[in-house]
């Protein structure tokens, strides 16, 4: 267990500090997240200013300008935890150039091991980018109308951010373990963030979403990815919904955790039945 | 009892066949085309602990693909094979801590990071204690001279210190077992000698088992005793590398240093005339009809010195490698 334990740690720690091999590139991907928030604030602010003006108390299916900008500002927050660049076709690259190999031969598990890695790079991201995010938040302070929200609705926050991490590394790892009998996912990929793009809640709160759809948006995982997190912090999930929607994004954890070790295990056993 | 064993190994492939033209990529869209390949057809082998084996052959003869089955990579269509006990394709970690594969034309290592980060990573995956880590470490760096590199970062290195710090890596477990698969390709004649006197010193001190493939007869010429020729998947010879010589080369190379008196013409009639520079000429003569055929030319013309030697290893490996083929080929055309 102790040797276990100093390998994680090992794969951590390496993992952070190639991370910051390239500064030049780090700061820039940094920075960078804040770029397509501004542009979608505008774009509201537009919205808004076309249908009475931004100040006048316009709204558009319950939300008002600073409720979407609060809103935009938690999903860039829950999205710096689930998104997983380059994870998905980082697998499927590997698989098809053989670096595959490696996981085969050394005594070490992959997916454990691209777990820790994304979990070093996402730490090293969150300890530059702490700064620029408590600028943010607080010159936008004034978007969040209703204040901070009490400890209770603060760690169901916490929590649907590991769960929203966890539940983004396993569906991406899932869709880069097709490529074992597929070797190219990049359509499959594309045709996945255009989806997540929009039912995960990175385009428009989904409680605008009329009646049919968000029964079905509320069983899907993608929402649990961006939205979900900040609904909880906006206070719009509370009781029994908490309960039964952090059990939801739990439940589609454990399904894609089981989903990616079949899939590796199926994958491994047909790339040495037929590849190689 | 045989550290690794091989019993009629054979591994087959399934190969998406196109044939050119866009019409033909349509097709392949609905109904795939595949054709069997049988890169390895029926392998026996036995390797005793200590062993240092040369795999060689020409490309495409399943010599990669045997150390894959051999680490376990991919599984055999049909055969079994036991390193050290293991079923290598199994993959447990009490046998994968106890072999290395390097490839030549592989990188193992963390591109960005200095390699001593790899290092440390392979300390934890693998177990190994920080005392013998240590010791280890410190001998194969000093072995092979990069002490001074542990801290630049992999991909600023050279391809020959490349190379020595996947060995290093591939050998900080201290495994009963290695298999290189072409671990001096694309290295100048300088990191090519470095590296095999490496592994010349290391097996020796070790006494571990080596698999080799490589296409430099340097590298087998200057580390292993046992040659193992593989050719269309299957072993068509297995001893000595100087036995491949008189298994597989019927002729010697006879050379004359003639009297400068002498008319050097006709000699064509004693057999190939290899090289024709008066007073110098150099025949290639049927290794059965040496000394009749010497005895002849003694006779017939006024010699002033005779050398009868084998033809050069390389040569009749490649005639080898070629008869080979030629083989298969009409084995191949006569339906089967």
């Amino acid at each position: 267990m102790y040797a276990r334990t100093l390998a994680w740690w090992t794969i951590l720690r390496i993992g952070v500090e190639e991370r910051l091999v390239y500064r030049g590139d780090f700061a820039l991907a940094t920075l960078m997240r804040f770029l397509p928030i501004v542009t979608q604030i505008f774009l509201w602010w537009a919205v808004f200013d076309s249908i009475g003006g931004v100040q006048a108390q316009a709204n558009i299916v319950g939300y008002r300008f600073e409720n979407v900008v609060a809103y935009y500002l938690l999903t860039m927050v829950s999205r710096a935890f689930s998104s997983m660049p380059g994870l998905a076709s980082g697998i499927a690259r590997q698989i098809r150039n053989g670096e595959i190999k490696k996981y085969l031969i050394q005594p070490m598990d992959m997916i454990g091991f691209l777990l820790l890695s994304r979990l070093a790079h996402k730490l090293a991201y969150y300890a530059v980018a702490m700064i620029p995010f408590a600028i943010v938040f607080f010159l936008c302070r004034g978007y969040f109308v209703d204040g901070w929200p009490d400890a209770s609705t603060l760690a169901a926050f916490v929590a649907s951010l590991v769960l929203s991490f966890l539940l983004g590394f396993f569906l991406e790892t899932s869709i880069g373990l097709i490529g074992f009998w597929w070797l190219e996912v990049s359509s499959l990929l594309f045709v996945y963030m255009l989806l997540s793009y929009f039912l995960s809640g990175h385009m428009f709160p989904l409680d605008m979403l009329p009646a049919p759809w968000h029964y079905l948006v509320d069983v899907m995982p993608l929402k649990y990815l961006a939205y979900f997190p900040s609904a909880v912090f906006l206070g719009k999930v509370t009781g029994p919904d908490m309960v039964r929607e952090l059990s939801i994004a739990a439940g589609w954890v454990v399904f894609f955790i089981v989903l990616s070790r079949v899939m590796y295990r199926l994958g491994v056993k047909r790339y040495s039945g037929f590849g190689g | 009892m045989a550290i690794i064993e091989l019993r009629a190994l054979s591994k087959s492939y399934r190969v998406y066949q196109k044939a050119e033209g866009l019409r033909a990529s349509l097709r392949g869209l609905f109904r795939r085309e595949y054709r069997e390949v049988r890169a390895v057809r029926g392998i026996d082998l036995d390797v005793e602990q200590g062993e240092f084996v040369a795999f060689l052959g020409p490309n495409g003869a399943g010599k990669t693909t045997t150390l894959k089955l051999l680490s376990g990579v991919i599984n055999p269509t049909a055969g079994e094979a036991r390193v050290m006990g293991f079923v290598p394709w199994k993959r447990e970690n009490a046998y994968r801590r106890r072999f290395a594969l390097v490839m030549g034309q592989k990188n193992q290592l963390w591109w960005d990071l200095p390699a001593q980060e790899s290092f440390r990573l392979h300390q934890q995956i693998y177990r190994i204690e920080p005392a013998s880590y240590q010791a280890t470490l410190d001998e194969l760096t000093q072995l092979l001279d990069v002490r001074t590199l542990l801290k630049q970062p992999v991909r600023e290195l050279s391809l020959g210190e490349r190379m020595k710090m996947e060995l290093i890596a591939a050998l900080l477990h201290s495994p009963d077992v290695l298999f290189l698969d072409e671990p001096t390709i694309g290295l100048d004649v300088v990191a090519q000698h470095n590296i095999q006197q490496f592994l010349k010193f290391y097996q020796h001190r070790r006494r571990i088992t080596i698999l080799l493939t490589s296409h430099y007869m340097k590298d087998v010429g200057a580390l292993c005793r046992r040659v193992v020729v593989i050719a269309q998947g299957q072993i068509r010879y297995d001893g000595s590398l100087s036995g491949i010589i008189d298994s597989f080369s019927g002729h010697k190379v006879v050379t004359l240093l003639l009297d400068q008196q002498q008319t050097a013409n006709g000699f064509e009639r004693f057999g190939q005339v290899l090289e024709f520079q008066p007073p110098k000429v150099k025949l290639r003569i049927e290794r059965g009809a040496v000394p009749s055929t010497l005895a002849a030319i003694l006779d017939q013309h006024a010699v002033l010195d005779v050398a009868v030697e084998d033809p050069p290893l390389e040569e009749v490996i490649a005639e080898l490698f070629s008869q080979v083929d030629e083989r298969y080929q009409q084995h191949a055309a006569s339906g089967d």
